[in-house]
């Protein structure tokens, strides 16, 4: 049983999870003005008239957001609602300057669909689970505050504010911190696949509510606490672990969880509860009467579905298809840069499982070493395609492949150029080989005699000497083929 | 010479493009009424060298054949429009300092058609009121007085008070309203002056301080229906800043004006017939039918069975929208803030806000708040919702026996400051006859039509069908020609 | 909040004595609304409250079985915006000046607000 359960003095805990993850929309300018969204502006130079909400200012939507909202819903099989509409989330903060947020309360533009997280023994997910997804609706995102620059005064900026975020809401599927953990991942691999957000959690692109209560197993959902704007995988898991385990202690000591919002302090891996921003929580949501219903058509709806890409999950069946393993398809297809790094790799002709395994083990290992990611990668898929093809044609050896690729990181020179400029084709020249073969047979007439009295083993190290003694450019099968002969 | 004052501004527009007089003769004449007419209180803010400046220019364009539709036109901006480099305070304390940076849709449309602007026209705080006593900055009083000898003083109706009594006593020909439940056409009716609400989505919200989202409109007041047909035209047109704003051309309604109501059916609305109300209303309105009868329109009666809901539903929808909208005004960005010594933020909000608006406002924002917050939701604001879509429909179905309706403006001629204040109901129904088209968001105007037996204006309303203020224009205009308004306040300020 | 839940009440608009509020009421509206009131204030607001809202209050009687709350007064739909940075200077960023130039206490760039902790 690898069910994750928090044990306490009174028996054991089950976990349940929900999570809102907010995603910044991709897109160049705000949810309702006209103003840039890019990170690390001076503060308030991304302000329009609009977001600042001075007086008679009026909000028209960015018609891209809408689009990457729904473009995300179809990448989670979600229903779109081609009638939805924008309402007001009315509390009062300095980082909300029209005392409201735009948010979709009654009618979200995407309903309810659901993703897969893959099972994963090593962290206790036993086999694939379908998580729901309940809604994904658009809405404004808030400003900055800045409480450290001034002894007396918060400091506020307005450049977040306005900017399009989706919160996509799942149902309260997940029962540990592995669970919740695989789901951030897969979602976030699915928003960056669709392009819709681009998952950068330390600039706060991406970032999580996190919704926990503990229960007997078999009982009714326990009262929930929200643990607000958690900004990592890591520090959703440790939420969890640290909320479901406070919880279960209060409970077992007589007490009672209240539903409030918390604070999640990375430096200590607790939480704490979070100073409410409005008494009552009486947000007193209602249409915003300065949007219409917005209603989408069929030619809307179907420029959203044919531009969507091949997801992670049809990507990494289709790599199964081609006789990848399981692991390789999940390393290839878990960031989107890399899978399409790999899909430009086959479409030059690639053997997939070889260049599964040359991306995997070579490229990563020499990105990693190089301090790179792919999108900075030295080699292009091009000329990984070209050096792979001279492994298969015969024409180099896979030991001088990696010489080739060094040399290919350092110079940025074409895989054939190298081979033909440092002389590093592998030869068949039977002759050349038998020759070699011969005097390493003769250096080693011991280690001939015991292979004859049955130590086959040694085969390995004749192999090894006649390439080594060929500068590692004989075709090795030529070679074994030969060694075998001479040693019969 | 003719007191350029008493000009329309179909006339002043003629008059410069003949060259009959000069634009700055213009802007001085009128510069100078608005400086001695303090008494009324109808501007906020005086802009004597913007008018002078625009009129240069017309003149300028006139020697240079480069004439626009309203060159030499000076007009009073109603002080909800965000002027550029001029205080704009919605009549709130709130407001008071506030110059923008920006300047309004409508306002702008304005002073590309040639207008020049002579200040800044008082109103209702936050355009809430019917009689402009709600302003931080002083009553606004009509020129109009009873004829009882008495003195008292009246209101100009509201929000837009300044504006009515501005124009009613010659201080400007022109000037921009809005209307949010009555606001163009209440006024005007109590100052014996004509406006129009357009449909709503036809004039721009952008840059308007806004009270109710869904029921804001701005249109143009003034002495007559040409001119009102004039600016409108200089007022409306499609905004891509304005996510309601209507995609549609803007018609050439002065042009098209005709009086000639053959063909047309006029539609009497039964439930407007009010139980007690002032007879002398009742009889102007009697008098109405018959003069559109005489311009060629068959009368018909109509049914609009949820009139006596149009009222409470008004005041859930417009509290509700208004709580929200005023949000911002927080003290964090612009406009007041009152920190009381040690407060914190939220502390701040509560002290700026209690300080900056007004009691009417609160009031407001007070009952919108309640009615959407949690428990109360349905009961109220989607019930409100529901209501307004019946009233909506009435209309429509309405409109399917008819071409326009013919009402009263208001249950009233102009009351004396201070009368209904004390009881916030008794003033909220003074708009009864005006909200519903709002609430439907339809065109309507009130024309002058008669006199009292006190002397004081009554005007008579218009409503027409969605995008059809031709209609409404038109039947103005017949009205108008047959009602022989001429009466004006005698001066006494 | 998750859709559907609280934002609507069970509140029965035919009850007029349900929505009586009481003085504490007043005070929490005016507590959500941000705006601080004496105790003679909301004395008085009291009263002007319930008789405003006891009027509006007859609205429950209008039947609306079937009837959709109104979303669009004149029908008309959302027009959307194109993705484009500061294509018009009025809804466009890049003027930090204009936004701060009435502000009450402007800081290195900053809107100043007293010190919040949260």
């Amino acid at each position: 049983m690898s069910d994750y359960r928090i044990k306490g003095e009174t028996g054991e805990w089950e976990v349940v999870i929900g999570l809102e993850v907010h995603a910044q929309v991709t897109s160049n300018a705000k949810l309702f003005s006209g103003a840039a969204t890019a990170f690390g502006a001076e503060p308030n130079t991304q302000v329009s008239l609009v977001d600042a909400a001075m007086p008679g200012m009026l909000p028209v939507p960015n018609r891209e957001c809408i689009r990457q909202a729904v473009r995300t819903g179809m990448a989670i099989d979600a229903q779109i609602n081609k009638w939805s509409r924008f309402d007001r989330k009315n509390y009062f903060y300095a980082d909300l300057p029209q005392g409201y947020q735009i948010s979709q309360l009654y009618h979200p533009l995407v309903g309810e669909g659901s993703l897969t997280i893959e099972a994963d023994e090593k962290a206790g997910i036993a086999a694939d689970k379908v998580i729901g997804i309940e809604r994904i609706h658009v809405e404004q995102d808030a400003g900055k505050l800045m409480h450290d620059q001034h002894p007396t005064m918060s400091f506020v900026d307005l450049n977040r504010s306005g900017v399009a975020l989706m919160e996509i809401v799942s149902k309260p599927d997940m029962r540990s911190p592995a669970e919740a953990g695989a789901y951030v991942r897969k979602l976030r691999a699915i928003l960056r696949y669709v392009g819709s957000c681009d998952g950068n959690m330390e600039e706060g692109s991406m970032r999580a509510d996190v919704n926990v209560s503990v229960r007997k197993p078999g009982d009714e959902f326990g009262t929930r606490t929200e643990t607000k704007n958690v900004n990592s995988v890591r520090f959703v898991m440790q939420t969890i672990e640290y909320e479901a385990k406070r919880q279960v202690e209060v409970l077992e000591a007589g007490g009672t969880v209240d539903q409030e919002t918390r604070l999640f302090n990375p430096d200590t891996g607790t939480t704490r509860t979070m100073r409410s921003k409005e008494d009552a929580h009486d947000y007193r949501y209602f249409p915003d009467p300065d949007l219409l219903p917005l209603e989408l058509d069929d030619a809307f709806l179907a420029e959203c579905r044919d531009s969507l890409p091949e997801l992670p999950d049809a990507k990494r069946a289709r790599y199964l298809g081609l006789g990848i393993s399981a692991y390789n398809a999940d390393v290839l297809t878990a960031e989107v840069e890399n899978a399409r790094w790999f899909d430009a790799l086959l479409e030059t002709g690639a053997e997939p499982k070889a260049a599964a395994n040359w991306v995997t083990s070579e490229l990563f290992g020499a990105l990693n070493r190089l301090g790179k990611d792919i999108g900075d990668c030295p080699v292009t898929p091009a000329q990984a395609g070209e050096l792979l093809g001279l492994v298969a044609d015969g024409t180099i050896s896979g030991t001088i492949a990696k010489q080739v690729f060094e040399k290919m990181l350092e110079t940025g020179d074409g895989a054939a150029a190298i081979v033909d400029r440092e002389g590093l084709k592998q030869t068949s020249d039977t002759g050349a080989i038998e020759a070699e073969i011969a005097k390493v047979l003769a250096a080693n007439a011991d280690k001939v005699e015991q292979y004859k009295g049955g130590k086959e083993a040694l085969f390995g190290f004749f192999v090894g000497q006649t390439m080594k003694a060929m500068q590692g450019k004989a075709n090795p099968q030529v070679v074994n083929e030969l060694l075998k002969k001479a040693l019969s | 010479m003719t007191d350029l004052t008493n000009l329309t501004v179909a006339e002043i527009r003629d008059g410069h493009r003949a060259g009959d007089f000069s634009a700055v003769e213009v802007a001085e004449a009128f510069n100078a009424n608005v400086a001695g007419a303090k008494a009324l209180n109808a501007f906020i803010v005086e802009t004597p060298d913007r008018a002078i400046e625009a009129a240069k220019v017309a003149d300028a364009d006139r020697a240079a054949g480069t004439l626009k539709p309203l060159s030499g036109v000076p007009i009073g901006m109603k002080d909800l429009f965000a002027t550029n480099g001029v205080q704009t305070t919605a009549a709130s304390h709130m407001l008071e300092g506030f110059v923008p940076r920006y300047e309004s849709t409508v306002s702008q449309k304005l002073w590309d058609a040639g207008c020049g602007m002579l200040g800044k026209l008082n109103l209702d705080q936050f355009a809430m009121g019917s009689s402009n006593e709600t302003s931080y900055f002083g009553n606004v009083i009509s020129p109009w007085k009873r004829n009882d000898g008495g003195n008292a003083a009246l209101a100009p109706g509201g929000s837009s008070g300044g504006s009515s009594s501005a124009i009613a006593a010659r201080l400007c020909p022109a000037a921009t309203g809005t209307d949010t439940g009555g606001s163009i056409r209440q006024p005007a009716a109590f100052t014996g002056i004509s406006g129009i609400k357009p449909t709503y989505g036809r004039c721009s919200r952008w840059g308007i301080v806004a009270f109710a989202s869904s029921l804001d409109q701005a249109g143009p007041m003034a002495r007559d229906v040409r001119d009102c047909a004039i600016m409108l035209e200089n007022m409306a047109g499609f905004d891509p800043k304005d996510a309601t704003s209507l995609d549609l051309p803007v018609p050439n309604w002065e042009a098209a004006l005709s009086s000639d109501l053959k063909g047309k059916k006029v539609g009497i609305p039964k439930e407007y017939r009010l139980e007690g109300i002032d007879p002398e209303i009742d009889a102007m309105w009697d008098a109405g039918i018959a003069m559109l009868k005489d311009a060629g329109a068959e009368v018909v009666e109509i049914s609009l069975p949820h009139t006596k809901y149009a009222l409470p539903t008004y005041y859930i929808i417009a509290p509700a929208e208004a709580s929200s909208n005023l949000a911002r005004y927080d003290g964090v960005r612009y406009g007041l803030r009152d920190l009381p010594q040690g407060a914190g933020l939220q502390d701040m909000y509560a002290a700026t806000r209690a300080d900056g608006f007004g009691p009417e406002v609160k009031r407001r924002i007070m009952i919108g708040t309640y009615v959407l917050s949690a428990g109360f939701y349905d009961a109220y604001y989607t019930q409100a919702q529901k209501v307004r879509a019946l009233i909506s429909r009435d209309f429509t179905a309405a409109f399917e026996t008819c071409d326009v309706i013919l009402a009263p403006t208001a249950p009233s001629a102009a009351f004396g400051l201070g009368e209904k204040t004390a009881d916030p109901l008794s003033m909220y129904l003074n708009d009864v006859f005006a909200v519903p088209a709002s609430l439907a968001g339809l065109p309507a105007m009130s024309v002058p039509a008669a006199l009292n037996r006190e002397g004081l204006p009554l005007g008579l309303q218009i409503i027409g069908k969605a995008f059809d203020e031709q209609g409404v224009l038109n039947a103005g205009l017949a009205i108008e020609e047959r009602a022989g308004f001429t009466a004006r306040a005698e001066k006494w300020w | 909040m998750r859709c559907g839940e609280g934002a609507s009440g069970a509140a029965s608009p035919d009850k007029a004595t349900d929505m009586a509020i009481d003085q504490a009421t007043v005070r929490k509206i005016a507590s959500l609304a941000r705006i601080a009131i004496t105790d003679d204030e909301a004395a008085a607001m009291e009263g002007e409250l319930n008789g405003i809202l006891g009027w509006v209050e007859q609205l429950g009687e209008v039947d609306v079985t079937g009837v959709e709350p109104m979303t669009a007064v004149i029908p008309n739909t959302l027009r959307l915006r194109d993705d484009v940075v500061d294509a018009d200077p009025l809804t466009g960023g890049n003027r930090r000046d204009d936004i701060l130039a009435n502000a009450p206490e402007p800081q290195h760039g900053f809107f100043g607000v007293p010190k919040v902790i949260e």
